[in-house]
């Protein structure tokens, strides 16, 4: 009897594989920013102090966990930080107008996912558009509405409670910690196992393929880019309670950073390739690097060097490890055939 | 196109419905110029003046020069953000040295800004081609180096209006027939780049590699030097838009032009240049800068909030996009009914 021939998606489990993913690297990163932090003043390794830092910036990644997502399918969406300030401006405006603060934040969650839903719309239903295009506009329409309605003024005296969102602990962990932790467990869960994450891979690795396989590529881009717009929704809520007030012009530039963060964390452009953890993982990296130029009094503007060098450098080491591959393959195949 | 495959009657008949497509967008597009502007003649009756115009042309100039360099980007199919940030740094850099050397020509301060600007911009470009980086990563990576630098080399402290020599000020103000020299130096970029678009062999070759990456390379093109060049020209026309900038406002700031690159994406999409790569038409983009400039005048001048300028821009753009999409699925429908079968 012939032995059945088991076909297996898995590669075999190799430890040198294992060690030199993406992620291993940025965590090899993470621990050398940690080392030289502490380096830097003797009160940074200390537990309380790790999981304060947190706190300062952890408001925009709770877009970088839906962004995972935009960027597998191989799209992008830079409204998402029009969207927190539309949002923040209108729960302040609604809480100004005499709407409890927990309808307020209700609001707030409503708008974003409008935004979100918005841009979904348009691009499901005119395809042949870029969704950078679609996108750009967007992003200068929620401004501009933001900045119609509030003008140059700024909206505030929230309750005190809410501000606890942004400095608050619960327990010893601060509830900004808590509920990312949360949500990147929700977020990593809906990637990695269930099928709504099989399809948005398959979206990514193959528009027309996924299409024809009967993968409904239209609902899961809407679905997509309705999540991150209720995220950026969420980050307007945490952002708010940290700076106490809120403006139209807020949290500009944020798509680039969150952007910026995805890729760092191996999330490639191309789609259909990335993990969850990753992007955790480039968040705090990030997050803990800018802290710890801040402690060493390096202005904000050298930081912008280190990112901007950081993001080509992680984008271009796997080309360079596979143009080295192929190099290696080539001159095998040349030795073989002598 | 002269890379269709198909026999030459059919090509003929699609290029000519093609054609008529492409001047049914311009036309409709300078008939939505005309319309905004009539409406705000109507609301305002100094808007069809001589000033008014020189004005509004003025303003628009910068837009559409950096417009022309994005297009050639857009076409060969990528994307440059960081042409805010390099146009920020060159003008720092020569608001600097003019205002350490007084008596220096503005016309070396340009040469030196766009020597800056495409010194950036090859930067960029040879990530993009050589390293295989995707051009929205690459151009957002050195648009945070670049934003950096700015603000390293002038120390977080901006060049004023007082430091800057009267000659270099003055040179934006300077008019020739009493008409603005930023108008006539935006003239002459659009007649080159309309020369170069059409009519030269490298020109040609990035609509080539535009459209089809794999065929130019077939046929014997080097796609990745063509893809370089479109960068380093990108970034030689921000350079001297830099000094244009800085010379215009008369203050070099760390924040200089911050988000700018949006206007200008925005500019040549509205002027039909295909972010999928192989089209765009200098007639296009003249027309997306006026549009924007228009708007970017006529709104005040109807007595409307500056804060709604955004949002009638960006809806503008939905639109423009939108129904662009809408008119082309038409044409391909009647197309295909069209077809010999």
């Amino acid at each position: 009897m012939p032995e059945a021939r088991t076909i297996s998606a898995e590669k075999p489990f190799s430890l040198k594989a294992f060690f030199l993913q993406w992620e291993w690297m940025l965590l090899t990163v993470f621990i050398l920013i940690q080392i030289v932090n502490s380096q830097l003043s003797p009160y940074y390794l200390d537990a309380e102090n790790l999981v304060y830092t947190t706190t300062t910036f952890l408001d925009k990644a709770f877009i970088v966990l839906p962004m995972v997502f935009v960027i597998i399918m191989g799209e992008i969406d830079i409204s998402v930080g029009s969207t927190v300030a539309l949002s923040a401006v209108l729960m302040g405006m609604s809480n100004k107008a005499g709407l409890p603060m927990s309808l307020a934040m209700c609001v707030c969650l409503l708008v974003g996912l409008a935004c979100g839903m918005f841009n979904g719309l348009i691009l499901t239903r005119f395809k042949e558009l870029a969704p950078m295009i679609v996108t750009l506009s967007t992003m200068i329409i929620y401004r501009g509405i933001a900045l119609i309605l509030l003008e140059d003024r700024a909206v505030g005296k929230f309750p005190s409670w809410f501000k606890e969102f942004g400095y608050g602990y619960l327990g010893p962990i601060p509830y900004m910690l808590a509920i990312f932790a949360a949500f990147a467990v929700l977020f990593g869960l809906l990637l990695h196992k269930t099928s709504f994450g099989r399809q948005v891979y398959a979206i990514g690795s193959n528009r027309t393929a996924s299409l024809f396989s009967g993968v409904p590529v239209d609902r899961i881009r809407f679905i997509v880019y309705a999540l991150i717009g209720l995220m950026s929704g969420v980050t307007a809520i945490f952002l708010t309670a940290k700076m106490g007030s809120t403006r139209p012009n807020v949290a500009q530039g944020y798509e680039l950073d969150v952007i910026a963060m995805t890729v760092l964390g191996g999330v490639s452009t191309a789609g259909g390739k990335g993990r969850m953890i990753g992007a955790v993982v480039s968040v705090f990296t990030v997050g803990y690097l800018r802290f710890g130029l801040g402690l060493r009094n390096v202005p904000a503007e050298n930081l912008l060097i280190v990112i901007g060098v950081l993001l080509i450098v992680a984008v271009m080491l796997p080309n360079i490890r596979t143009m080295i591959e192929g190099r290696l393959a080539k001159a095998e195949n040349r030795r073989r055939a002598r | 196109m002269t890379f269709g495959d198909s026999p030459a009657a059919k090509a003929e008949a699609g290029e000519t419905l093609l054609t008529k497509v492409g001047k049914f967008r311009e036309v409709g597009l300078f008939a939505f110029i005309v319309l905004v502007m009539l409406f705000t003649q109507w609301k305002n009756r100094n808007f069809f003046t001589f000033e008014n115009f020189d004005d509004l042309l003025a303003n628009a100039s910068i837009l559409g020069i950096l417009a022309l360099g994005m297009m050639l980007v857009i076409v060969t199919r990528g994307i440059d953000l960081s042409i805010g940030a390099n146009l920020a740094l060159s003008g720092m850099i020569a608001a600097l040295t003019v205002a350490e050397y007084r008596g220096l020509n503005p016309v070396f301060a340009l040469l030196f800004g766009t020597v800056i600007g495409i010194a950036c911009g090859a930067v960029v470009g040879l990530i993009v081609s050589y390293c295989g980086v995707l051009p929205i990563i690459a151009s957002l990576g050195m648009m945070y180096v670049y934003r950096g630098l700015t603000y390293i080399v002038s120390g977080r402290r901006w060049v004023s209006a007082s430091q800057m020599p009267d000659a270099f000020k003055d040179f934006a103000t300077t008019r020739l027939f009493d008409i603005r020299v930023y108008i006539f130096i935006a003239a002459a970029f659009y007649l080159v780049f309309y020369y170069f678009t059409n009519h030269t062999r490298t020109g040609r070759r990035i609509y080539a590699v535009g459209s089809s990456p794999e065929s130019a390379a077939i046929s014997g093109l080097s796609a990745k030097r063509i893809t370089w060049l479109v960068y380093v020209i990108m970034g030689g026309l921000s350079g001297f838009c830099g000094v244009l900038w800085v010379a215009k406002f008369a203050s070099a700031q760390g924040d200089t032009a911050s988000g700018y690159e949006m206007n200008v994406i925005a500019a040549c999409v509205l002027g039909g240049v295909g972010i999928n790569g192989g089209s765009g038409k200098v007639g296009g983009v003249l027309l997306g800068t006026l549009l924007l400039g228009a708007l970017n005048n006529a709104l005040p001048m109807i007595n409307m909030s500056v804060f709604w300028q955004n949002a009638i821009q960006g809806a503008v753009i939905l639109v423009a996009i939108i129904v662009n999409t809408l008119v082309k699925r038409n044409v391909d429908r009647t197309n295909l009914m069209r077809r010999p079968i």
